[in-house]
């Protein structure tokens, strides 16, 4: 980018602007209430006509406090608010601390675990960007596709709803395996939705990919170079846009994705296309991966047979097995104090998955009680979103709309 | 098949930029330990700086990250924050952490800013959160709670509910009766 100037903050910014009236100069306040923010995000804008010389952002509208609050409640309880940092794919949230968790403690999940949390992660996926995909193309005037794509994110959240019993705030993993196992008719209403899926990914593809208005708002606009895309720490889709192939399925595989065969979509250009084309690629990816999963769904349980970790499995008439040592297990397990709960023992961890938005990580801390000691959440849209000033300076201010969509800001997560 | 997480990136070169590290600053290197496969070496926090361009130049950490920071009262560390760099190596795909000791009578640490751009948000949050200043950072206001906030939630002697909730924000009265 050719145009390098400091960042001002609001008050400088307006102080110029009090003392030059009437001059071309002007400050545009985009959010935090703004439909094209979708979130409540702040971008203070300078420009002069309608090109972007300046930019300030200010967050935490939405700041909740879950670091802190983490702090108070067991591992499993801190399950729960992991699913509220994100409204477009809570259910990748979940899997993610729940992977740093049994990380720190060295645990095995089962196979079938395992296959059910990928399943899972992967239609969270799908829901993410297909809302994205059309929420970008509604920003840019293609109202339609994102009516298609909330009719296929609907169909999503049933299977959601019908495996974690919610249909946003999943809280659907637990420390060493699930909340249940998933229902009978599971595979049957994921193999409609891949069908029908399938079928929308691809007509939006079609009034998208040689659409004459949405190749010339998303080529070479919000154009980020590779050196600062890793500078900016930018990960996920705007980072693959950018040309480096950085996956973390890849890199480090978790929950046995090396045993899965997928391209990792990597765009050149570093623009707002780009973007779109990773995700559109990371979708036909991932329901690859949820055919191969489901054909070699493993039987078995779905949580760890210690019963230090996961509770006792119960009978039809809900009483515990293992009789009265299962009770007590039951017990310990769900009281809160000194001594109850899972106990992961001290240690420190930073784990990271590839969530729809990039990576999100857990820096964890445990002093060995049940509780967490530091609870860290490396979200992807702060370091995405921290960047945007600089895709944005010397470009008009419509690309700036068209770049905010390509980024898919969460904003619970970027304020926590 | 495998386990949730179970295989951390390589760790040869975790072991390289420790030794490194160790070698070039062994009067700054308070300790180093491991946990689930992953490194870290501590740190005084005076050259933090050097410490963290040498381990980017030599071992390509081109990315930081994340940046936060820790607040272990009363837990009998060396001192009463750390401030912890997480960084990864795109090219050899490998983390590190390092993590630098701060005073709690005299907070603040050199910024990171001028070595990876995603520092500057980073240390903008730790300031707003545990109140440790980042000497030379170019803009530093409090990033999540309102610039007229007092006080810095993250610390462990800020409670979790009670002070500071309503008291901060300004009240707006009614009119008349």
């Amino acid at each position: 980018m050719s145009v390098q100037r400091p960042m001002r903050t609001p008050m400088e910014i307006e102080e110029q602007v009090d003392g030059d009236l009437g001059a071309k100069r002007m400050v545009v306040n985009f959010g935090p209430q703004h439909p094209a923010t979708h979130g409540t995000l702040r971008s203070i804008i300078e420009i002069e006509g309608e090109i972007v010389t300046g930019m300030d952002l200010e967050i935490g509208y939405l700041h909740t406090g879950f670091e802190k609050l983490a702090e108070s409640m067991t591992w499993n309880q801190s399950v729960t608010i992991s699913d509220r940092m994100n409204y477009l794919s809570p259910i990748c949230n979940n899997i993610g601390l729940t992977c740093a968790v049994e990380h720190m403690m060295g645990l095995q999940v089962t196979p079938r675990c395992a296959a059910i949390r990928v399943i899972m992660y992967e239609l969270g996926r799908i829901a993410d960007h297909i809302l994205g995909v059309g929420l970008q193309a509604m920003d840019l005037g293609a109202f339609s596709l994102m009516l298609w794509s909330f009719v296929e994110r609907e169909k999503l959240y049933d299977i959601f709803e019908n495996v974690t019993g919610a249909r946003l705030t999943t809280s659907y993993t637990r420390v060493g395996g699930l909340l249940r196992d998933v229902p009978d008719d599971f595979e049957d209403q994921v193999r409609a939705f891949l069908k029908t899926g399938y079928k929308t990914v691809q007509e939006m593809e079609g009034m998208l990919n040689n659409n004459r208005i949405f190749i010339d708002r998303t080529k070479g606009v919000n154009v980020i170079s590779k050196a600062d895309a890793i500078s900016w720490g930018l990960t996920g889709p705007l980072l693959r846009a950018c040309g480096v192939p950085y996956d973390i399925r890849k890199a480090a595989p978790y929950l046995g994705y090396e045993n899965y065969k997928f391209d990792v979509a990597v765009e050149e250009g570093g623009d707002v296309w780009g973007r779109y084309r990773v995700r559109v690629k990371e979708m036909y990816e991932a329901m690859s991966i949820i055919d191969q999963a489901l054909k070699a769904m493993p039987k078995g349980p779905v949580n760890v047979g210690d019963p230090e970790v996961s509770i006792p499995s119960k009978d039809a008439k809900n009483k515990p097995s293992g009789g009265m040592e299962g009770l007590i297990y039951h017990f310990k397990n769900y009281m809160y104090g000194a001594g109850h709960g899972v106990q992961p023992g001290a240690g420190e961890v930073y784990h990271a998955t590839e969530c729809p938005n990039g990576e999100l990580g857990w820096y964890l801390i445990s002093d060995g009680s049940q509780k967490a000691y530091r609870w860290r959440v490396r979200p992807p849209s702060f370091y995405n979103y921290a960047a945007f000033p600089e895709m944005c300076l010397g470009e008009s201010i419509s690309d700036v709309v068209s770049g905010l969509s390509s980024l898919n800001i969460i904003a619970g997560e970027l304020d926590r | 098949m495998e386990n949730a997480g179970a295989t951390s990136p390589p760790g040869a070169l975790q072991d390289l930029a420790l030794a490194t590290v160790m070698q070039q600053f062994p009067d700054e290197v308070i300790g180093h330990g491991e946990h689930a496969g992953q490194k870290w070496v501590e740190v005084k926090r005076e050259r933090i700086l050097e410490i963290l361009r040498t381990l980017r130049d030599t071992h390509s950490f081109e990315m930081l990250m994340d940046l936060t920071a820790v607040d272990w009262l009363n837990k009998g560390m060396p001192e009463r924050f750390s401030v912890v760099y997480i960084l990864y190596s795109v090219s050899n795909n490998a983390f590190f952490r390092v993590r630098a000791w701060v005073p709690e009578d005299d907070p603040q640490i050199p910024t990171a800013s001028s070595l990876w751009k995603s520092a500057n948000w980073g240390e903008r949050e730790v300031w707003d959160m545990f109140g440790i200043r980042f000497e030379g950072h170019p803009d530093l206001r409090r990033l999540l709670m309102p610039d007229y906030y007092t006080g810095h939630p993250l610390q462990k002697d800020y409670p979790v509910k009670g002070r500071g909730e309503r008291s901060n924000f300004r009240k707006i009265e009614r009119g008349g009766s």
